[in-house]
C-alpha cells in the first residue's frame, strides 16, 4: 500500500470538493489499495457525515449515503415497502461486510473484473487507452449487454439492481451544486476507449431516493444465481416488481444484474407487460425483450440464456407475492414459492 | 523400549480413548490465546514481504531496488544479487519429501507468483510497499498453462516415489471376454489448499542457535531440512509449531521464502517475520493439479467388472515432479479380473503441485465413481447393487486380504438412514416443487499408512504424568486424541496428563499427513506409557510390601492411576505409593510407532456416501440438500473429533464437486481468482443436512491399537456421490469438476 494522508470530513461541506478518495466502509476501497489498484494519496473518511438516516419520503424513502448495508436491509420500512431491496442486500457479501459497507459505497463499488483488479493487466477502466485484457480472457462474470470493445466489465452490486428496478434516484452534491441521476443510468456504459466516471471530481453521493412503490410493495423479489448458496457475486440476477388489478398487470419493474456495466433496467419489457395477465408466457416475452441486443463478450453465451430465465423467475415470484418473512436464503433460487 | 504385544496385559484402551471429548485446546483457540506463528512479536522484529513474479515464464531483467530502499522503513532488499549463501542449493532434492524451491538462486521465473525478491522493513506496510516499488521488468516468454499447455510426458514416479503404472491380471484376455465396455473422461480443476492460517514464519538467531516459529506438519523433518540448507546441526535449531490453522498437506513441505527469512534474520541480526498474503499462497506452497482422467470399464455379461483401465493426465511444473496419482485410487475399491492404471503429466509454468487432502484419491475417486455410476445405469442396475456385485473381498491390485473391511455395513447403514431403497433408476424422475431432485452415491476409501514416531512418557511421584512428542495439531484435534491414547497407555485419567507437543526438541512424532498421524504418534505414545507401566509393575510385583507382590508382570492391569491384580481386583496399589516405596521421583518410558516389515494385508478405511441434490431446472444451480456417510475406520479414539473430521472431509467433497477451482489466464499464466472472494469453498448455507456415521470395526492387523485414519476419507466417495446425484436429478452427466450451473442448462 502506498503512503497516504488520512483526513476525516465531519460535514458535507468538508467532503464535497475534497481532494482524495472518499473512504466509507472501506470494504472495497481498502482491498483495492492493498492490491495496488487504487493508490490515492489522500483518504477522506466520510463515515461521520450526518447521512445515516432513513427518512420517509411521501410513501417512498430517502436513504442517507452512510446508512450501512446491514441497517438498510433490516429497516422496517425497507422491508415493508421495498422487500426486493432488502433481499438484494442480504444476498450480497457476508454479514460482516454488510455491517461495514455503506449505501454510497455499495453504489460506487468497482467492478470485480479480475483484470481490473490485476494492476499488471492493461485495463481501459483503470487506465483509459491501455486496452481491455478481459477480451479473450476469462469472461465468466463479464457483460452480455451494453459492452464495447473498450470494456466488457459488469457492475457487481446486488443492491443497485433492486434500486434501479424501483426507480431510485441518486442525489449528488458537488462543488458546482447538487444534481440527481436515476439509478438505472447512473453507472456509465463504456465507450470504445474505456468508461467515463460516474461522478465528477469532488462529488459526493448524499442520498438515494426511492419513490412510492404503490401496489408493488408486496409483489417484489430479487433472485440471484451463483454456484454457492451464499457469499458469492451473481452470475446473473434479477429484481422484479409487479402490481396486478383484475388479473391485469398495472405496473411492472424489471432489472437485471451481472449482465452489464450498470444494472440493466428494461423499460421495454416493463411496458410490454402492462395490461397483460401475469402468466409465464408474458413473462417470457418480457424477458426476451429485456435481453434484446444481448451478445456474449467472450465465452459467456450461457449467461444470455440464464439472464432470460432469471428474469422470468423474478417476475413469476414477484407476481406470486413477497413472502411475509425474509427467506432464510435471501434471493436464492432454492427459496422459491414451491420449495417443499 | 516397550513392545506393545508384550505389555498388553498392563494397560487397556478405552478409559480415555474411545470417549468423546472436546478439544483440549478449544478454549485457548476461541479466546485467542493459542499462539500461532504469525502472532509472535519478538522485540526488534522486522517484517518481510516477498515480491512475486508477474509473469509465468522468463527472467527478471530489472528490479528497482533503489526505489524500494528509498521507501521509509525499508531495511534491506534481497535479490539473487545479494542473497546470503545457502549450504545446499534450493534445487537439490535433499530427501524424498523435499521440493525444489525458489530461494532467489537466480533470475529465472518458473511460474506467476514466484518469489523474486524479499523486502525487509520496520513495518509490514513498509515492506509491502517496498515490494511493490521494485516494479520488476521481465523478459517474458509465452507461458504453458493447463492440461493442453504442453506435450505430455511419461513420469518416472507419481506422488512421492510411487511407480507410475500398475497392471494386474491379463487385460487383453479380460477385455476379450467382456460383454461390453464403457469409456468416460473426467476432468478436475486445479485446487489450492487455502488453509485459513496463511503460511508464516518468525525466525530469530541467538548466536549460532536458531529459533523458528512456523506452522509445519512434520517439524522433525523440517528441522533436518533447515539444518541441511543452512549448513548447521539440527541440534542448533528449535522449531515451535504448536498450532496450525489448517495444513492439508501444504504445510508439510518447506518453501523457499522460509529459508530467505532465516537468512535475513541472521544477516540482519534481528528477528524477522513473514506471513504470506492469500494471493501469495497460490504458487509457492503447493496445490492439487488439474487432471484429465480417462477410464474404461469392461463388463462381463453379469455386470461384473472384467477389466478396469484408469489413465490420468496431470498438470506438473517444469522443475519438479509431483504427479497427482489419481489412477491409483482405482487399485483397491472394486473387484475386477484385470486392471491397468497409468499416468502421464504435462509440464506447465505453474508452481509444483504437492499433496492436498486425499492426494490422488480425491480426484481419482471422483472419476472412478462417475464411471461406476455410468456402468450401473448402462446395465439398468441400482448403483448400490452394482457396487455390491463388484464388492472387492480381496484387494484386486495385489490379491491380498483386507486387514478389515466393514464396507458392506457402511453401505447398509448409510443407505438405510438416507432412504436409498426408494430411488428410481431413471434420471430426472424426482421433483421437489419446481426443483429437480437426484440421489447418488459413492464409495469412500483411503489407505492406512503409518510413518515413524517416537514419544516419551514420564510418571511423576504424585501419580501425574507428562508425555512428549512433536505431534502437529492442525485443527484436527491431535492434542486431544493423542492425549487420550497416551493417558490410556499410562493407565491414568486424562486430567492427570500433561501433553507436551508441537516443538522440535521433543521426540519426533513424524508427519501429520496421510491420515496416519493418530495411528503413528498414538502408537508411540501408547508404547511409551506401556513401557512406563511395565517398569512400575516390575517394581510392585517384586516388592513383598506391595499388595501386588507375586502377581507377575502380566498379572496386573493399570487403570485410573493404580495397578490392579487380575486375579483379585480388590488388591491394588496407587502409582504414587509404588514410586514412594521404591524411593523414585519418576519413571520414564519410551515408545515408537511404526509399521514393522512389509504389509501382509491391504489396509484401508472405507465408507459409503449418499447425496441428495436439488437442481433448478432453468438455472442449473445445484444444492446438496442431504449428505449421509457411514464409515468404517477401525478403532475410534474420540467419536466427536472423528465425526468432525469425517464431516469436514465430506464438506471438502462438496467444495471439490461444486466450487473449488483456481483459474489461470492462459495468456499470462497469472491467476484470475487468487483470493477467497474468487476462489470458492463451501459456506454454511451450502450444507443444509449432513451426517457421518461410523460402523464398528476391529482391525487387529492395521496396528496394535487398531486405529485407521479419518482425516481424508470423507473427501473420497463424496465428490462422486454428488456428481451422480446431479446426473440423477438432471440426466446430464457431469464430466468436469467443479460442476458449473452453466453445464446443466
Ligand atoms: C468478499 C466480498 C464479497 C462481496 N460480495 C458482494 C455481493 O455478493 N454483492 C454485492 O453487491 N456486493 C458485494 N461485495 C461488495 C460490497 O458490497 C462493497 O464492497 C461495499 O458495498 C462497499 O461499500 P463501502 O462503504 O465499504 O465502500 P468503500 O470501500 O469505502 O468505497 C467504495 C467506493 O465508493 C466510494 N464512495 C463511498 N462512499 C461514497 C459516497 N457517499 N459518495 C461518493 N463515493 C463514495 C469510495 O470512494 C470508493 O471508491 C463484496 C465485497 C467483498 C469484499
Ligand atoms: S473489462 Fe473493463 S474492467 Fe475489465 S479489463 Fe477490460 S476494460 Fe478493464
Amino acid at each position: 500500500m502506498n503512503l497516504f494522508d488520512y483526513t476525516r470530513a465531519d460535514t458535507l461541506g468538508a467532503a464535497v470538493g475534497a481532494e482524495g478518495a472518499l473512504l466509507a466502509g472501506g470494504t472495497n476501497l481498502l482491498d483495492l489499495m492493498k492490491i495496488g489498484v487504487a493508490t490515492p494519496s489522500r483518504l477522506v473518511d466520510v463515515t461521520r457525515l450526518p447521512l445515516s438516516q432513513i427518512e420517509d419520503h411521501g410513501g417512498g424513502l430517502r436513504i442517507g449515503a452512510m446508512v450501512r448495508n446491514a441497517d438498510l436491509a433490516r429497516h422496517p420500512q425497507v422491508l415493508a415497502r421495498f422487500p426486493a431491496v432488502a433481499e438484494a442486500l442480504l444476498s450480497g457479501a457476508s454479514a460482516q461486510l454488510r455491517n461495514a459497507a455503506t449505501t454510497g459505497g455499495n453504489v460506487m463499488q468497482s467492478t470485480r473484473c479480475s483484470y481490473f483488479m490485476d494492476p499488471l493487466s492493461p485495463c481501459n477502466r483503470r487506465e483509459p487507452g491501455t486496452g481491455c485484457s478481459a477480451i479473450g480472457g476469462e469472461t465468466r462474470n463479464h457483460a452480455i449487454l451494453g459492452w464495447t470493445s473498450g470494456c466488457i466489465a459488469t457492475h457487481p452490486s446486488d443492491l443497485c439492481v433492486a434500486l434501479a428496478a424501483f426507480d431510485a434516484v441518486v442525489e449528488i452534491a458537488g462543488p458546482a451544486g447538487t444534481r440527481e441521476v436515476p439509478m438505472a443510468t447512473f453507472h456509465p456504459l463504456p465507450d470504445a476507449n474505456g468508461v467515463p466516471p460516474a461522478l465528477a471530481a469532488g462529488e459526493v453521493i448524499t442520498h438515494i431516493r426511492l419513490p412510492d412503490p404503490g401496489g408493488m410493495a408486496r409483489h417484489a423479489r430479487y433472485v440471484k444465481l451463483r454456484e454457492r448458496t451464499s457469499f458469492a457475486f451473481a452470475i446473473v440476477s434479477a429484481a422484479a416488481g409487479i402490481a396486478v388489478q383484475d388479473n391485469r398487470i398495472v405496473a411492472a419493474r424489471l432489472a437485471l444484474g451481472g449482465v452489464a456495466a450498470r444494472p440493466w433496467r428494461s423499460t421495454g419489457a416493463e411496458a410490454a407487460l402492462l395490461g397483460q395477465p401475469p402468466i409465464e408466457t408474458n413473462f417470457a416475452r418480457a424477458a426476451e425483450l429485456a435481453l434484446q441486443g444481448a451478445a456474449p463478450s467472450g465465452n459467456n453465451a450461457a449467461k444470455i440464456v440464464l439472464a432470460r430465465r432469471i428474469a422470468v423467475r423474478a417476475l413469476t415470484l414477484a407476481a406470486a407475492g413477497t413472502p411475509d418473512r425474509m427467506p432464510a436464503l435471501p434471493a436464492s433460487v432454492f427459496e422459491g414459492d414451491d420449495h417443499g | 523400549m516397550a513392545d506393545l504385544m508384550n505389555v498388553q496385559a498392563h494397560v487397556r484402551l478405552g478409559s480415555n480413548a474411545g470417549q468423546s471429548m472436546t478439544r483440549r485446546d478449544g478454549v485457548l483457540k476461541v479466546t485467542g490465546r493459542a499462539p500461532y506463528a504469525a502472532d509472535r512479536q519478538p522485540g526488534g522484529m522486522l517484517h518481510a514481504v516477498t515480491a512475486t513474479a508477474g509473469i509465468a515464464r522468463g527472467r527478471v531483467a530489472h528490479l528497482d531496488t533503489a526505489a524500494a530502499l528509498a521507501h521509509p522503513g525499508v531495511v534491506r532488499v534481497y535479490t539473487p544479487a545479494n542473497r546470503p549463501p545457502l549450504a545446499e542449493h534450493p534445487d537439490t532434492k535433499i530427501h524424498g519429501f523435499a521440493w525444489r524451491m525458489e530461494a532467489l538462486q537466480d533470475d529465472t521465473v518458473r511460474y506467476a507468483g514466484q518469489p523474486i525478491a524479499l523486502v525487509v522493513a520496520d513495518t509490514l506496510e513498509a515492506a509491502t510497499e517496498g515490494a511493490r516499488l521494485l516494479n520488476p521488468r521481465y523478459e517474458a516468454e509465452a507461458p504453458r498453462i493447463g492440461l493442453d499447455g504442453n506435450t505430455p510426458y511419461q513420469p518416472e514416479t507419481v506422488s512421492i516415489g510411487r511407480p507410475p503404472s500398475l497392471e494386474a491380471g491379463d487385460m487383453d484376455a479380460a477385455r476379450a471376454g467382456a460383454a461390453r465396455h464403457l469409456d468416460t473422461v473426467v476432468e478436475t480443476a486445479a485446487q489450492y489448499h487455502n488453509a485459513l492460517e496463511p503460511h508464516a514464519i518468525t525466525a530469530q538467531w541467538f548466536g549460532d542457535r536458531l529459533e523458528i516459529d512456523t506452522p509445519n506438519q512434520a517439524i522433525g523433518l523440517a528441522k533436518q531440512s533447515f539444518a541441511t540448507y543452512l549448513g548447521i546441526e539440527p541440534s542448533q535449531i528449535l522449531i515451535r509449531s504448536p498450532f496450525l490453522g489448517g495444513g492439508f498437506g501444504s504445510k508439510a513441505i518447506l518453501y523457499g521464502a522460509q529459508l530467505l527469512v532465516v537468512l535475513a534474520a541472521r544477516d540482519l541480526d534481528r528477528p524477522v517475520k513473514l506471513a504470506l498474503r492469500r494471493d501469495q499462497m497460490f504458487g509457492p506452497v503447493g496445490h492439487r493439479p488439474a487432471t484429465r482422467q480417462t477410464l474404461r470399464l469392461d463388463l462381463d455379461e453379469h455386470g461384473r467388472i472384467a477389466a478396469l483401465d484408469h489413465h490420468t493426465l496431470a498438470v506438473a511444473s517444469t522443475f519438479d515432479d509431483f504427479i497427482e496419482s489419481a489412477s491409483n485410487a482405482s487399485h483397491s475399491v472394486y473387484a475386477t479380473t484385470a486392471m491397468r492404471t497409468t499416468h502421464s503429466a504435462v509440464r506447465t509454468d505453474t508452481g509444483t503441485p504437492g499433496p492436498m487432502r486425499a492426494p490422488g484419491e480425491a480426484p481419482g475417486s471422483a472419476a472412478l465413481e462417475v464411471a461406476i455410476d455410468e456402468a450401473a445405469y448402462a446395465l439398468g442396475m441400482d448403483p448400490l447393487a452394482f457396487r455390491l456385485l463388484n464388492y472387492a473381498d480381496t484387494d484386486p491390485s495385489t490379491g491380498m486380504e483386507f486387514s478389515s473391511k466393514a464396507l458392506r455395513e457402511c453401505y447398509e447403514r448409510a443407505a438405510d438412514l438416507f432412504g436409498w431403497k426408494d430411488r428410481p433408476l431413471e434420471p430426472r424422475t424426482m421433483r421437489q416443487g419446481r426443483l429437480l431432485k437426484g440421489w447418488g452415491m459413492g464409495t469412500a476409501q483411503f489407505p492406512c499408512p503409518m510413518f515413524q514416531a517416537a514419544a516419551h512418557a514420564t510418571l511423576r511421584a504424585d501419580g501425574s504424568a507428562v508425555v512428549e512428542t512433536s505431534a502437529a495439531d492442525m485443527g484436527q484435534g491431535a492434542w486431544t486424541a493423542l492425549a487420550q491414547i497416551a493417558a490410556d497407555g499410562l493407565g491414568i485419567d486424562i486430567d492427570r496428563l500433561e501433553f507436551r507437543s508441537g516443538q522440535s526438541d521433543l521426540p519426533d512424532a513424524g508427519v501429520a499427513g496421510g491420515s496416519g498421524h493418530t495411528a503413528t504418534a498414538g502408537t508411540a505414545l501408547f508404547n511409551a506409557g506401556a513401557d512406563t507401566v511395565r517398569q512400575l509393575a516390575d517394581l510392585a510385583t517384586n516388592d513383598p510390601a506391595s499388595p501386588l507382590f507375586g502377581a507377575g508382570n502380566a498379572g496386573v492391569t493399570a487403570r485410573g492411576g493404580r495397578l490392579y491384580r487380575n486375579d483379585d481386583e480388590s488388591r491394588s496399589e496407587a502409582y504414587e505409593d509404588i514410586l514412594a516405596r521404591a524411593g523414585l521421583d519418576l519413571v520414564r518410558g519410551e515408545g515408537k510407532g511404526a509399521r514393522e516389515g512389509e504389509a501382509q494385508r491391504a489396509m484401508f478405511s472405507h465408507g459409503g456416501v449418499f447425496a441428495e441434490v436439488l437442481v433448478d431446472p432453468d438455472l442449473g444451480q445445484i444444492r446438496v440438500n442431504r449428505l449421509v456417510g457411514a464409515f468404517a475406520v477401525g478403532r475410534i479414539v474420540n467419536p466427536q473429533l472423528a465425526r468432525s473430521q469425517l464431516l469436514g472431509g465430506m464438506i471438502w467433497g462438496v467444495g471439490f464437486a461444486l466450487h473449488e477451482e483456481a483459474i489461470h489466464d492462459a495468456r499470462t499464466g497469472r491467476f484470475t481468482n487468487n483470493d477467497l472472494a474468487g476462489y470458492h469453498i463451501p459456506v454454511n448455507a451450502d450444507i443444509p443436512m449432513i451426517e457421518a456415521l461410523t460402523v464398528h470395526e476391529d482391525d487387529p492387523f492395521v496396528n496394535a491399537l487398531g486405529i485407521k485414519g479419518v482425516g481424508e476419507l470423507g473427501v473420497t466417495g463424496t465428490v462422486g456421490a454428488i456428481a451422480n446425484a446431479v446426473w440423477h436429478a438432471t440426466g446430464v452427466r457431469p464430466h468436469r469438476f467443479p460442476i458449473h450451473p452453466e453445464s446443466l442448462i
